[in-house]
């Protein structure tokens, strides 16, 4: 499957081990990425909520950069934010056909052009809506057996519920439960899978990014899962990269491994650790991965489960 | 059809802990979550608390969570209710983030009220008042429509994600209450009330952007747009330079995504505290900030996670694309007027419904 591959600005910055990840699962998973080298930020609602034309406008761009490549059957990201954020400008711009026409107009001195319409997908509804599960396990050679994997969405990829395509047919609040469980791993029920890490309000309200950051991975330690994995980077950040700080602010020991979700499902594909970035991590995943053996969890076989 | 019920039960006279408690309804499928709770309390158990009144989602009164959602149980139907429970039992518990009274009735003096109180929640109107009525543009009231449209249930409050670690946050209600005055033309303190909302640690900028309240509330009121108008119109329109770096935050990411098309971590933090220039990280309050950071910034660093030329050499778009990008940007900023196009207000195109 080609896509029109849209990796986002933290994913090349500050988390560099996601869009490293997802260069080496691709390939395994027969997706063929065409990066969108050319786009602009998202703006990851910041833009918009200082001028709502301005992030409409660059998204838009980026969606007509998506939609000349030839062959894509759809543009995918790999960031929960980008989802959310790119999702919002396009629900304007599909809802209305003079406001499109409008941005439009602007891009038109570039040559370029939005058609309503267009498909983006986050890596995790990708799997579920168009590999499929049952293709996805099929292809686990290291299951990641006894391994338990607390979910971490994101706000931006779960709500609004409607504007992201969430309802009883297409529950994608439920997604990362069901690929924790095709890849062969136990899924963690806790209170903090779909709240927020914080993250937006970190230069803000440092106490109260870091207190949510730190609540939840106390709650996924309390459930005892052995890590947790998000498709957002800036959960990552927040999550794995802060840990050290929310841990003095919730007066309590986490050491809360976070995976990225490619990392999580390379690791399943048979992908060493090292290969995956997982060493570059602020929380080592010690729980995750025996160094030594590069065994997932206490698991020695690498036997396919189908 | 029978459907059954699961209720959270509590009585703090009785000095026994909350418990959930199992009542079997006999209803039609699309009658209300409310009658349900009512028919119990008339059948079975009298004692069962919950507030309500009008029965047709417009006095905000019997606001609860069904199946940990936030929402009016009038306005919830019972069908769709236990399709979204689990084990197919409705599960019914009062609203979070304020204290419970009784069962399913909560304190909404305590927090509510007392947040909307905190906004000014009335007209301060232009001087001199004029004999008769103010006369204001049609089209000028449009834009404050939805935030009037709310009915004061608590369905966002209850769920707030900044709220639940930080209990003085103003909050999603009451914020939205704000901009009902900050956008009426009439409001003679458009400029003090921004200032208020901005300067104060729990104001605007206390939002975390989450949507729940976006998703919690029955009347489509959005409140987190709210929030996000009274930001824009703080610092686009009065610059207000508030003392929680929100205003310095979203002009240094605005700007460094003109400058390089994409995010810069690095330089975002600095700016963020320090204001929107490369020599912000040598400023007194930033450096105090990466300071205290320098712990997470050196594992970072060790790990290989960030090299020194990514936290240095940022990456960038290539030069043909960023002149589009500052073209853009100058086109839409230039305007006379800003765009926004709010989908409550204007619908969507009929192919679409």
């Amino acid at each position: 499957m080609k896509v029109a591959y849209w990796p986002g600005c933290v994913s090349r910055g500050f988390t560099p081990e996601l869009h490293g990840s997802m260069a080496k699962i691709a390939p395994l998973l027969d997706i063929e990425l065409v990066e969108i080298d050319r786009g602009a930020c998202c703006g990851a609602g910041v833009i918009a909520e200082h001028n709502q034309e301005l992030a409409d406008t660059l998204n838009a761009r980026t969606f007509a950069l998506a939609q000349e490549v030839d062959g894509a059957a759809l543009m995918m990201n790999i960031c929960s934010t980008c989802q959310g954020a790119q999702s919002e400008c396009q629900e304007r711009l599909d809802a209305n056909a003079d406001y499109r026409a409008h941005v439009n107009q602007t891009l038109a001195k570039e040559d370029l052009s939005y058609e309503k319409g267009l498909s983006n997908k986050n890596l995790l509804w990708l799997l579920v809506e168009e590999l499929g599960l049952a293709e996805l396990r099929s292809r686990v050679c290291r299951p990641l057996t006894d391994l338990r994997v607390g979910p971490f969405y994101g706000c931006y990829i779960v709500r609004p519920a409607p504007r992201l395509g969430i309802d009883e047919s297409r529950p994608r609040d439920e997604y990362l439960g069901l690929v924790i469980e095709a890849l062969g791993g136990t899924v963690i029920e806790y209170a903090g899978s779909h709240k927020c890490c914080g993250f937006p309000i970190i230069t803000m309200n440092k106490e109260a990014s870091l207190q949510q950051a730190g609540r939840h991975l106390g709650d996924a330690v309390d459930a005892a899962a052995d890590c947790i994995v998000t498709p957002c980077p800036l959960c990552h950040l927040n999550l794995d990269l802060q840990q050290p700080l929310a841990e003095k602010v919730v007066g309590r020991k986490l050491k809360m491994p976070v995976l990225h979700l490619p990392q999580l499902v390379g690791l399943a594909l048979g992908l060493a650790p090292g290969e995956l970035g997982l060493q570059r991590h602020v929380v080592k995943p010690t729980a995750v991965i025996d160094w030594t053996t590069s065994v997932v969890a206490e698991v020695g076989a690498s036997t396919a489960d189908s | 059809m029978e459907f059954t019920l699961r209720l959270r039960r509590y009585d703090p006279e009785s000095g026994d802990p909350a418990y959930w408690e199992e009542h079997t309804v006999d209803l039609e499928p699309h009658r209300s979550v409310l009658e349900a709770i009512l028919q119990a309390k008339a059948l079975t158990d009298g004692s069962i608390g919950i507030r309500c009144s009008c029965r047709a989602a417009i006095c905000g009164s019997c606001g609860v969570r069904v199946n940990g959602q936030p929402g009016l149980a009038c306005h919830t139907h019972l069908d769709k209710a236990q399709r979204g429970a689990p084990d197919g039992v409705i599960e019914v518990e009062p609203m979070g983030n304020m204290p419970v009274i009784k069962d399913l009735i909560v304190d909404m003096d305590a927090v509510h009220w007392k947040k909307i109180r905190r906004v000014t929640p009335w007209l301060q109107p232009k001087l001199p008042v004029p004999e008769r009525e103010y006369i204001v543009e049609h089209e000028a009231m449009v834009d404050v429509t939805q935030s009037m449209a709310c009915i004061q249930c608590g369905a966002c409050v209850s769920d707030c994600l900044s709220m639940e670690v930080d209990r003085d946050f103003i909050g999603p209600a009451a914020l939205t209450k704000a901009y009902r005055f900050v956008g009426d033309p009439r409001d003679a303190r458009t400029g003090e009330r921004l200032k208020d909302l901005a300067e104060d640690p729990h104001g605007i900028y206390d939002c975390t952007h989450c949507f729940k309240c976006i998703d919690a509330c029955p009347k489509g009121v959005a409140p987190m747009s709210q929030i996000m108008r009274l930001r824009r119109r703080a610092g686009s329109d009065f610059h207000i330079e508030d003392a929680n770096n929100g205003e310095r935050h979203e002009r240094a990411f605005v700007s460094l995504v003109r400058r390089y098309g994409l995010l810069n971590e690095a330089e975002l933090l600095p700016r963020s505290y320090g204001g929107d220039s490369t020599l912000a990280k040598f400023k007194p309050v930033a450096a105090k900030e990466l300071a205290s950071s320098l712990p997470a910034i050196a594992k970072a660093l060790l790990r290989g996670k960030v090299t020194p030329t990514t936290a240095l050499k940022p990456h960038k778009l290539a030069k043909r694309d960023l002149a589009a990008i500052e073209r853009i940007y100058d086109e839409v900023e230039g305007r006379d007027e800003r765009l926004e196009l709010n989908l409550y207000i204007s619908g969507r195109d009929e192919d679409l419904a």
